[in-house]
């Protein structure tokens, strides 16, 4: 079976948590504790309904701000496939809540409130989606029910967001829209009688039949990252030596001529393992063993790749990060690079322009003392101590990514994302 | 070497299994076991014999084979566990030459580090908080990897794969580490620990489709089996001598099954018939209440897991 992993997105009171509960109730996902435990605690709110948002907003703060403050994975099947859904944080002071929530995924469920139409969170989300390279966008638009289900509200703000994408979207990237209502379950799972305008369908419909081969990582270069060494040393597995790890990119086939990096060294695939069966080939996202043919050197963040389809070893590089702490980024100041599983030390060397989401411009000459600040994102030239194994985000995004992390409170502090 | 299918010889992997189970689950579970085993110095399994720890133990076995599980194992026992848990227990730690350290709740009582709850709802279940962060301290793990799932329950929805404790074992909900991508960064100071989630994102229907498809041996009491039981609030309790009833709970024998397994005072149990998996999956599958809401430790409040995340449960 398959896994959709979907993010939803938009401001704050758009309907986001109540959308998900909606979908979760209208599929009969919920059990009848749980729409229980509900009721009271709608009632305790003093609501003569079921406020559905209930249901992912799992911290107490949360439910008493009535706010979504970190991301609630949610899952629920049909017949056809597994669903994850990341109900990420509207306010913008979460923003990097969201942006863990929608690195995920697949698909990007944007909501607008049909009552004030795009909003600076709509397009801060929109990019964010679109900078993460998400193929599949559904614009949600949400409470229709308080706007009569206008068509003419609705191509509205179709309008409206498609002027947005003209600068934010990428080739292959689709966009879809939908008029529904969360509360009253209008077009979500079966199509709304209150809709008759409208010739799409419900988001659940749109759901089932999305592509999954969203990302056909497995045509990219291949990338197999070392997590572990695998050496047993017993017996029968005397001298045993293999390389545990997720293909990154690509597949590799048994016999294959590979390279280590970054030593350099070339050998041939001798085996392909998963628990002691023998594959012939396997595919990006698979956690296999490799063994070759020689005794190389191979260590824990090496990573073996094909002969013919190196990557370049970069110690200099340009990519868009987005900061996600509280303490700015800092030219100058040493931080942790983590690639992968491989960590380096590094400098950004400078801030050469800054997004402005409001007005979706570049500005090209940043003040250089403000850093980068918390939910800001901007390019930058960053070096490192070692060389990283990396290709470009656009091309291949499961190796293009990288975060930094302080090495002081050891958090992570920013995403980056290779030019 | 062995490992601990029911019927050895069968080894399956993603390519030969046409089953429902989504494989990429699997991947990701490794992919996350094999970080912990590299990132720490000294990782754990916390080990209950639940479905969800030993779905996490047959995870680890194939993270690493054909080398051995790098991860000791710890149980924090309440004394109030079903027998056949531990039977199954020592089972398994030998069938795959684990080491297992074991820490009772019974001593943190006695050492008078935590009260023992009275009356008619007395359970361990937060007092094991306590004996679990004391074993962390005294061998200082710096990873503990557990089978908790996000669908378990709302505030463990919000968990993070690699979730940061501090010195006091404490989950700050608000101040999280951003994760991204299957980026994780387990970097901690001194003192503090992670906590590890390599099933985060599977369902319990994914754990059973798991055990079934794997062909995974499990405790006896998953499946129907006579026991006496007396009822309360609506639920099927199992009689035992840790269970304070009062005089008009009045224990029977009759057909049930467990459907999580705790401890004896915080789980109930499920009428039920099923005396295999299918029939286990397909009664999941028709079920009206869920999983947690056969445990009493989480009737307590709504926001009673939170609470004791906070205290630094897992
Ligand atoms: N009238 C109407 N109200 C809605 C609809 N969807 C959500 N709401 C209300 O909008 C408020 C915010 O919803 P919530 O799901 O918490 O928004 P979130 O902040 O995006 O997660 C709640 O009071 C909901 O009941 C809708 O389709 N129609
Ligand atoms: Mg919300």
């Amino acid at each position: 079976m398959d896994i959709l992993r979907i993010a939803t997105a938009g401001s704050v009171d758009d309907g986001k948590s109540t959308l998900i509960g909606r979908l979760l109730y209208e599929t009969n996902s919920i059990t009848g504790d749980k729409i229980e435990a509900l009721e009271a605690a709608s009632k305790r709110k003093g609501l003569n309904f079921l406020d559905l948002s209930l249901l992912t907003d799992g911290l107490i703060a949360e439910r008493e701000q009535g706010i979504t403050i970190d991301v609630a994975h949610i899952y629920f099947s049909t017949p056809k496939r597994k669903y994850i859904i990341a109900d990420t944080p509207g306010h913008f002071e979460y923003t990097r809540n969201m942006v863990t929530g929608a690195s995920n995924t697949s698909v990007s469920i944007i909501l607008i409130d049909a009552r004030n139409g795009v909003v600076e969170q709509t397009k801060r989300h929109f990019y964010i989606s679109s900078m993460l390279r998400i193929k599949n966008i559904i614009v949600a638009v949400n409470k229709m029910d308080l706007v009569n289900y206008s068509k003419e509200r609705f191509e509205e703000i179709k309008t409206e967001f498609s002027k947005l994408a003209e600068h934010v979207s990428f080739t292959g990237q689709t966009i879809q829209f939908i008029p529904i209502s969360s509360l009253y379950g209008e077009n979500l799972v079966k199509k709304s009688s209150e809709t008759p305008w409208f010739e799409g369908n419900s988001l659940l419909e749109t759901l089932e039949n999305l592509d999954n081969q969203v990302n056909p990582i497995s045509h990219l270069p291949a990338r197999f990252p070392v997590q572990v060494v695998v050496r047993p040393k017993t017996e029968e597995f005397h001298d045993y030596r293999g390389y545990g790890g997720k293909i990154a990119s690509g597949s590799f086939v048994v016999g294959d001529l590979v390279e280590a990096l970054p030593s350099g060294q070339i050998s041939k695939i001798k085996s392909i393992e998963k628990f002691g069966k023998n594959l012939e080939i396997a595919h990006a996202r698979e956690s296999v063993v490799i063994t070759l043919e020689d005794d190389i050197d191979i260590s824990r963040g090496n990573m073996i790749v094909k002969v013919g389809q190196q990557p370049e070893a970069k110690k200099e590089l340009e990519a868009k990060i987005c900061w996600l702490d509280s303490h700015s980024l800092r030219v100058g100041k040493t931080y942790l690079l983590q690639h992968g599983i491989n960590r380096v030390k590094a400098k950004v060397n400078s801030i050469n322009s800054m997004v402005d989401i409001k007005n979706m411009t570049l500005d090209t000459e940043p003040s250089h003392d403000g850093g980068i600040k918390l939910n800001e994102i901007g390019w930058v030239s960053i070096k490192t101590s070692s060389p990283i194994y990396a290709d470009k985000y656009n091309e291949n995004s499961t190796n293009g990514a990288f975060i930094l992390i302080d090495e002081i409170s050891n958090s992570t502090v920013g995403v980056g994302f290779v030019e | 070497m062995s490992n601990f299918l029911n019927n050895s010889e069968i080894v399956n992997s993603s390519s030969d299994i046409n089953g429902i189970f989504p494989r990429e689950l699997e991947d990701e579970a490794i992919y996350i076991l094999r970080e912990v085993a590299s990132q720490f110095e000294k990782p754990a399994i916390l080990f209950s014999g639940g479905k969800d720890s030993i779905t996490v133990v047959r995870l680890a076995e194939k993270a690493f084979y054909p080398g051995k599980i790098p991860f000791k194992l710890l149980h924090v026992d309440t004394g109030h566990n079903f027998p056949e848990t531990i039977e199954y227990r020592d089972w398994l730690v030998n069938k795959l030459g684990l080491e297992l350290h074991v820490r009772y709740v019974e001593d943190s009582i006695k050492q008078g580090k935590v009260k023992e709850e009275s009356g008619k709802y007395a359970s361990r279940n937060a007092a094991q908080t306590v004996t679990l962060l004391d074993a962390i301290e005294e061998f200082k793990f710096d990873a503990c990897i557990g089978g908790a799932r996000r669908d378990e329950e709302k505030a463990r929805a919000k968990e993070r794969i690699f979730s940061v404790r501090d010195d006091f074992g404490q989950w700050n909900a608000k101040k999280q580490r951003p994760e991204l991508f299957d980026m994780l960064n387990g970097r901690i100071e001194i003192g503090e620990n992670v906590r590890v989630f390599p099933i985060s994102n599977w369902t319990e229907l994914d754990v059973w489709n798991y055990i079934k498809e794997e062909k995974l041996r499990i405790p006896s009491i998953y499946f129907t089996h006579d026991r006496m039981v007396f009822d309360r609030d609506g639920l099927i309790w199992a009689d035992s001598e840790f269970i304070n009833k009062s005089e008009d709970e009045i224990p029977y024998s009759t057909k049930v099954r467990f459907r999580t397994v705790g401890d004896m005072t915080c789980t109930a149990a499920v009428a039920s018939e099923a005396d295999n998996l299918d029939d286990v999956i397909s009664e999941i599958l028709s079920a009206k209440i869920s999983e947690r809401g056969a445990r009493i430790d989480d009737k307590r409040s709504e926001a009673a897991m939170e609470k004791r995340k906070q205290a630094g449960y897992f």
